[in-house]
């Protein structure tokens, strides 16, 4: 600081704006210049290799992708909003919810994978339907009910208990209040973190590989993986995280502007 | 669906309150409070603020559960865990200070809603009940606003025929105009006023000394959680015996009404 002549913060402010501009173009210009470019080219965006991979990676990795991730985020959601519902509702069963949830929600996801695919057929004698992918939306709907239950929890929380109070005094049962008066505002109240939520899921069925998948039923990590070692190129890696980008990143938008919208600032 | 409610009896006075006590943790609101209700009758409760009165009247219909005491409410002793509280609550309508609409349905829909899910009643008679009690509260031309697009009076009249829409024995009122800009109270107070006239048995919580005194057939003052003084609403007002009440309407009358009126006289 004290190198720096006296400036006034407002100057100082775009006096320190400027450095970093310039610095950002000054680490741009090397890079540019001092890359094999035609290296990086054919090492990343070879179009032989991606030539290979395609549409499969659309028709079958990205789609079975969509598949397992929506399937337990229905499924994981609606068991959230059970476990939620029963958490609140306190006695044995509360209990047993919390104590579901933070089993697997202190456990990692692969550990609950690998549990659903292996350690099940293993002590029980007894396959979950639907081979690895059956398995590992079971795991995956487990793990996503788990978080997503405090999610909803802190929904219903956020009702004004005003809301529970007319209900009530006009007759309806905890049940009835809580389903047609309670739960749609709550639900209105998680969108935007469960929007989150599901990203983070889609995320979490490249963990699916342990399930073990037959050509068909791969999702995108496993099939970029495979193409990595098939083709030893890494061009499979820099499409798969594209195709991941193409949904994540219009849906980490999307949660943008609902949590603008939903602001009760605004 | 004719006899819904067998233990609720005619016979008895609709609100008998025997010995009311409510604590919250060690601070006990209530201490002690005997109050019967008639049929017909409108009782108001007046007093400084944690006086406990919101408190008595939450206490009536169980959304609080009295410490100690007997509840009687349209004969059916509401502390008794055998007495189905939820069917009891559909014969009283509640209002509250700050409306609680419920945000996600229309005017219509809030009054719909326990209709359908409480007594049954078939989506058409439902539907038609609702509007005439909207209509009643001069809201006809807002039965498919949502609460949001609707003025504080208006929020508060829909309240009003929500509760009314369950055609109950009695209503309370938790401090129905308190929330509400002064240009506001009028329209409110008006469809009380008339809800009184056509014999509703009503208790109401409010700070509004002229409806008590000109609507209210009692008036009771309540403070530290006991009841000081009740009587005839109009003789408690102009010449209250208790020194409490005394100080307690001198604050609320003189500094406001007294300007009021000579603003009123200047004009």
């Amino acid at each position: 600081m004290s190198v720096l002549p006296y400036l006034k913060p407002t100057v100082r402010k775009r006096v320190g704006r400027l450095a970093s501009y310039a610095l950002g173009v000054a680490v741009i210009l090397v890079v540019v210049g001092f890359a094999d470019w035609h290296k990086i080219q054919k090492v990343f965006f070879n179009p032989a290799v991606a030539l290979q991979m395609w549409p499969s990676i659309i028709t079958i990795a990205l789609k079975n992708t969509l598949i397992y991730t929506i399937s337990s985020f229905i499924l994981g959601s609606i068991l959230a909003v059970l476990l939620a519902v029963l958490k609140l509702a306190g006695g044995p069963l509360g209990w047993a919810a919390s104590a579901f949830i933070e089993f697997f929600r202190g456990i990692p996801a692969l550990l609950t994978i690998f549990t659903a695919a292996y350690v099940i057929p293993l002590a029980f004698g007894f396959q979950i339907p639907g081979e690895g992918p059956g398995a590992g939306v079971l795991a995956l709907t487990i793990v996503t009910g788990a978080y997503a239950a405090e999610i909803v929890r802190a929904g219903i929380q956020a009702v004004a208990p005003g809301q529970t109070e007319a209900a009530r005094s006009l007759g309806m049962s905890s049940g009835q209040t809580m389903f047609w008066v309670v739960l749609p505002q709550a639900l209105r109240i998680v969108i935007p973190p469960m929007t989150n939520e599901f990203v983070m899921l889609l995320k979490d069925t490249s963990l699916l590989y342990v399930a073990g998948f037959t050509l068909t039923q791969k999702e995108l990590t496993t099939f970029g993986q495979d193409a990595l070692s098939t083709t030893g190129n890494a061009t499979p890696i820099v499409m798969v995280a594209a195709a991941y980008l193409i949904v994540t990143l219009p849906l980490t938008w999307l949660v943008g502007q609902l949590e603008k919208k939903l602001d009760p600032k605004r | 669906m004719t006899n819904l409610t067998p233990n609720i009896s005619s016979s008895e006075p609709p609100i008998q309150i025997t010995d009311l006590h409510k604590s919250f943790g060690d601070n006990e609101v209530l201490k002690g409070i005997d109050l019967t209700v008639t049929e017909g009758e409108v009782v108001c409760v007046i007093g400084p603020s944690g006086s406990g009165k919101s408190t008595l009247l939450r206490c009536v219909n169980m959304l609080e559960t009295p410490t100690k005491g007997s509840i009687r409410l349209l004969g059916a002793e509401m502390t008794d865990p055998d007495v189905e509280v939820d069917q009891v609550r559909t014969h009283v309508g509640m209002v509250f200070q700050s409306f609680n609409l419920f945000p996600n349905m229309t005017a219509l829909g809030n009054c719909v809603i326990a209709q359908r899910q409480v007594l049954k009643r078939s989506r058409t008679e439902a539907v038609e009940i609702a509007r005439r009690n909207l209509e009643m509260v001069g809201l006809s031309d807002r039965m498919d606003y949502h609460p949001a697009k609707l003025s504080g009076g208006q929020q508060q009249r829909v309240a009003i025929a929500r509760a009314l829409s369950m055609d109950p024995r009695i209503m309370l009122f938790d401090e129905p105009t308190a929330a509400l800009d002064p240009e506001l109270v009028g329209d409110v107070l008006t469809v009380m006023r008339d809800l009184a006239e056509a014999g509703m048995t009503m208790m109401v919580v409010t700070h509004e000394m002229s409806f008590a005194r000109d609507v209210s057939d009692r008036t009771i003052f309540m403070d530290g959680g006991v009841i000081v003084e009740q009587g005839p609403s109009a003789d408690l007002i102009n010449s209250p015996s208790e020194e409490r009440t005394r100080v307690f309407l001198r604050r609320v009358l003189d500094p406001t009404h007294v300007a009021e009126l000579g603003e009123t006289e200047a004009d």
